[in-house]
């Protein structure tokens, strides 16, 4: 511990990271370019994110981190394990509990409240990114508002499949302004960013950009008039605890097709099968 | 009546551009009124192409004044206005046919979405009406509805050729620039983009600038011509004088350089 700055980042470059941070928070949707230091993690595994937690932990804060929606695998651990070891923090996988959340895939079934906040990790930032491969184009687009070229990917799911096939990284207008990729999350929790208390920030480290969505902010996803936006639905309820309404992941149990829907948010999932228990509703 | 309704569309003088020592195109002028139709006729080289290219922005001028007449009577500096107004002129008010269809299409999405991105982007979010307004462009370029779903890679050159067309129209443009519109097309194909292209610019009440090395096809569509050499405008005027009684050396060998089977 000793060996290293708080949270391990420098100071100077917590304060640049900081500073990205607050336009991005001033400038909804908006992809603020920072100077993404190397991490000692890969790329793809949460550079950003680290980044970004790194730069607005606290010694007071409590740390939970989210991987897939589980807090149990490889990368949430190690993640988890990294800021006990550079920050000394208190971590948890309890979503209530914690004060600062970095994850990757999911916003926590839980509804966050004001004061926490959300950290996503993002592999690439740029919404228009397939449609248009210049970046200088893309810049001049989100400067334009000139979100045309999106809906003709939009209008091309509809025609060939009927919908939009897109089900997650689902894009976003981000307060009537900017588009916006909210990061591999299933297009499930798309209506979770609309008017969240808490503060979502998104940190893209090899590609060197930070976005925010502010608490209370409208975060819109995009349709049509008359293919309005629609999320995942499951005709089963989780097969562990029984929630209806939430995330789920199909696990495969054995080699006869044999197979059981469950929650993907961990936490969310044992906390119910623990109260279930409880209350004796649930087996 | 708007107190331009009775200027020009668009008006060009002294349009000049230069490729470092090469000239591309030099003091360039003309009129052109709603409704006509202008043709630049000359051999390859010549800056036919320049011309065009430097009122739709593509190449920046290096001298001269472009004006340009909006719907709402305003009139704007083509040249000298910002990026952001260029490009919403380039989305509201013009329409640009490239030569190679391929330029001017976007060859991964289907034919529905390329007539409707336009709409698109202008604001139109009703999938059903998007449709319903890319199969009448379809219909009127003549291309079978049932082609709508279709990836543009399937189409034959003729028909991508009226594909960018009915992409471009299906806005309501009120000037249409045009590169070489049936360059690379057979000549069976090219006399019913042709017809298609006349029938269009009158029902529409179109302006166009079409740019041709094909004295036919300039005859065809033209109302007046521009006879470009080396860069420079060497004759113009009404297209059967121009064609038919040409005072210039150049234009009277462009014109006896025509073979009449």
């Amino acid at each position: 511990m000793s060996h290293y700055n708080f949270a391990y980042l420098d100071e100077h470059t917590k304060r640049m990271i900081r500073r990205a941070i607050l336009k991005a928070v001033a400038v909804p949707g908006y992809q603020v370019p920072f100077g993404s230091r190397e991490m000692p993690l890969s790329y793809g595994w949460g550079t950003g994110g680290v980044q970004v937690t790194a730069s607005v932990i606290g010694p007071d804060d409590v740390l939970k981190v989210i991987d897939q929606g589980a807090d149990d695998t490889t990368n949430a651990v190690s993640i988890r394990k990294f800021f006990e070891r550079t920050a000394a923090v208190r971590t948890t996988t309890r979503t209530d509990e914690a004060t600062v959340i970095q994850t990757r895939h999911r916003i926590p079934e839980t509804p966050l409240r004001a004061g926490q906040i959300l950290v996503l990790q993002v592999p690439i930032p740029e919404p228009l990114r397939w449609l248009e491969p210049r970046e200088t184009e893309t810049r001049k687009m989100h400067a334009l508002e000139e979100y045309g070229v999106m809906y003709v990917r939009l209008y091309e799911d509809i025609t060939r499949h009927g919908k939009v096939a897109q089900t997650y990284e689902y894009p976003v207008l981000v307060n009537g302004r900017y588009l916006m990729r909210p990061s591999p999350i299933p297009k499930f929790d798309n209506p979770k960013l609309d008017g969240n208390p808490a503060l979502l920030l998104f940190g893209a480290g090899r590609e060197k950009r930070i976005y925010a969505v502010p608490p209370h902010t409208r975060v819109r996803s995009l349709d049509f008039d008359d293919h309005p936006f629609e999320v995942e639905h499951w005709e089963r309820p989780c097969a562990l605890c029984g929630a209806q309404d939430v995330f789920l992941d199909e696990i495969i149990v054995d080699d006869k097709g044999g197979r059981l829907f469950i929650c993907s948010d961990t936490d969310y999932c044992t906390r119910r099968q623990a109260a279930g228990r409880a209350s004796g509703d649930h087996p | 009546m708007s107190p331009v309704a009775d200027g020009p569309l668009l008006s060009v003088r002294g349009l000049g551009k230069r490729y470092g020592t090469q000239t591309g195109c030099l003091d360039v002028r003309f009129d052109l009124w709603p409704g006509e139709v202008i043709g630049v006729v000359g051999e390859s080289g010549s800056g036919k192409t320049t011309v065009l290219d430097c009122l739709s922005g593509r190449v920046a001028a290096d001298a001269g004044r472009v004006e340009y007449a909006v719907r709402d009577g305003r009139v704007v500096d083509v040249l000298r206005q910002d990026e952001s107004a260029r490009r919403r002129l380039l989305l509201r008010e013009w329409g640009i046919v490239h030569q190679n269809p391929r330029d001017g299409l976007r060859m991964a999405v289907s034919a529905g979405a390329n007539v409707g991105e336009r709409l698109m982007a202008l604001g139109a979010r009703h999938y059903g009406e998007i449709r319903g307004r890319a199969l009448d462009w379809l219909a009127q370029v003549e291309i079978g509805l049932d082609r709508i779903d279709d990836l543009p890679e399937t189409f034959s050159g003729g028909m991508l050729q009226r594909l960018q067309i009915a992409r471009n129209l299906v806005t309501g443009p009120r000037l249409v620039l045009m590169d070489e519109p049936t360059g690379g097309l057979d000549v069976s194909v090219q006399a019913r983009l042709l017809d298609l292209l006349r029938g269009l610019v009158v029902e529409l009440h179109l302006s166009a600038v079409i740019v041709t090395h094909d004295l036919a096809v300039a005859r065809l569509l033209a109302h007046r011509l521009i006879v470009m050499r080396g860069g420079e405008t060497v004759e113009s005027g009404l297209t059967d004088q121009v064609l038919d009684d040409p005072q210039h050396p150049y234009t009277q060998l462009l014109v006896s350089s025509v073979l009449h089977p």
